[in-house]
């Protein structure tokens, strides 16, 4: 029944950066198909939550996890020492604040994933780059020029290419950390629009500051505060009728 | 406090004016009729006006907070109770001008009897209007409920002096036109009291986030 409607879930998760009690006890449910944001002040823990589910902390000495980040239907706990972080990376992937593409063609960043899981031909190749990037909503863009280099896109183009190399690995989940922090209106609408229509694909999870943001694009709403879990709930509870005074104070712009 | 704490303020202030303006109305045009004083009916009628225009205002100033502050939770539903709430007292102010002038008219012939329960509804009826605001100057919506429970008592005497003037139309038919007329004015006042109820519904929403309309608490 839970493997039905949850694609992943955080129970008593805690973090620690060296001596530093980032997450504490958090637990939070990952609803497939559906856009969970997490917001609250700098400093309260989201983007170190956010980064669990990918084992990007597993890059520093002295930091430590505890507890457990299920993912399902496969009932594995993906930060277990057990799991190999290279292998959850290919099925939980992240896109990250600045659009940061490698220095290579357009077609390039977008196979580099398939390449890397082992995938050598070029005509299997050549139908996930079309359907990730026309799935980034970028395909009519770039078409005629799949082999130039990433860095002539605009930014917002940039971003949405960074999606389409996420989507080339078919992760399972897609993280966010603040994707529209380094975009303009007309970009940040884009990829808004786009992370709605990825849900009927894959799982989503989104750091933003943005509160308009999460308020528009998310179906769960997380607000932490010094790595803990303040409420969370529905996303138009949340912006209509929070259950605690804490929330209310932040989404309302009194404190934070 | 903030820039938008100010205005939030100063949208409540606004609400609680329009809503003493009403009261006043609703007072004078029962004390025009009890005391069949035409003048003080006729100046109601006048009144009205700024009711109206503190209605628009109201209106105008929560969609420019809507647009420009982007509210949440509890602002965003006291803004648009806000502009819910206007709506009923604008209709309530009207309902006192309706008042005074079935006043103005009754009080061209001679009186066809002592008024008792009409001036009893209209206690009760500007009980609920203050209670009501004050319910959501404090945020109460204990007091809210109270208000909505004191309707039933407006309903049944708007039902008493209906049979009552009825019996008087049988008796004589020379009573109809006045008798119609007080009939009238209990019916005005029964909705008031609906208004009052709307708008304590309203406040419940406001401070639970619960809506409560359109059942029985």
């Amino acid at each position: 029944m839970v493997e039905q409607t949850l694609k992943a879930e955080a129970k008593n998760l805690n973090f620690y950066y060296g001596d530093v009690h980032a997450l504490k006890n958090i637990n939070i449910p990952i609803k497939r198909r559906k856009v969970t944001a997490l917001i609250g002040p700098s400093g309260c823990g989201k983007t170190t939550f956010l980064r669990c589910f990918n084992r990007m902390h597993d890059l520093y000495p002295h930091n430590r996890y505890e507890g457990e980040i299920t993912l399902y239907p496969d009932n594995v706990n993906i930060i277990s020492r057990d799991v190999d972080p290279i292998e959850i990376r290919m099925w939980i992937s992240m896109v990250f604040q600045k659009p940061n593409p490698f220095p290579k063609s357009i077609y390039e960043n977008v196979a580099y994933g398939p390449r890397v899981r082992g995938i050598k031909k070029k005509q299997i190749i050549d139908e996930r780059v079309e359907k990730s990037l026309r799935g980034a909503a970028l395909w009519d863009e770039v078409k005629d020029r799949l082999h130039n280099l990433a860095f002539d896109l605009s930014g917002g183009q940039q971003q949405r290419l960074c999606i389409a190399r996420s989507l080339a690995t078919e992760p399972r989940i897609l993280l966010f950390d603040e994707p529209t922090s380094a975009l303009d209106p007309t970009a940040t609408s884009k990829i808004e629009e786009l992370i709605v229509e990825l849900k009927n694909e894959v799982t989503i999870l989104i750091v933003t500051h943005n509160m308009q943001q999460a308020a528009r694009v998310s179906d769960d709403t997380a607000f932490m505060y010094l790595g803990e879990l303040v409420e969370f709930d529905r996303t138009d509870k949340i912006f209509t009728n929070p259950s605690n005074g804490l929330t209310e104070e932040y989404i309302t712009g009194r404190f934070g | 406090m903030s820039i938008f704490d100010e205005e939030l303020k100063g949208l409540k202030e606004k609400i609680l004016r329009m809503g003493l303006l009403v009261e006043s109305a609703i007072r004078d045009s029962i004390k025009s009729l009890v005391e069949r004083d035409s003048e003080l009916a006729k100046e109601v009628i006048k009144r009205d006006h700024d009711i109206n225009a503190l209605d628009v205002e109201i209106d105008e100033e929560c969609i420019r907070l809507i647009a420009l502050r982007q509210p949440k939770a509890g602002d965003l539903r006291f803004i648009t109770t806000a502009m819910k709430i206007t709506t009923d007292l604008e209709r309530m102010g009207d309902l006192a001008e309706d008042i005074s002038e079935r006043a103005i008219e009754l009080n061209e012939e001679p009186p066809l009897k002592p008024y008792i329960d009409i001036p009893r509804m209209a206690d009760i009826a500007q009980g609920m209007l203050r209670d009501v605001l004050d319910a959501l100057i404090k945020g109460n919506s204990k007091l809210a409920t109270d208000v909505i429970k004191r309707d039933d008592e407006v309903d049944r005497l708007n039902l008493q002096v209906f049979n009552e003037l009825l019996f008087f139309m049988i008796q004589d038919p020379t009573n109809v036109s006045r008798a119609t007329r007080i009939t009238y004015i209990s019916k005005y006042l029964e909705r008031i009291a609906d208004h009052a109820t709307n708008i304590a519904e309203m406040v419940i929403y406001m401070v639970e986030g619960k809506i409560v309309r359109h059942v029985t608490i």
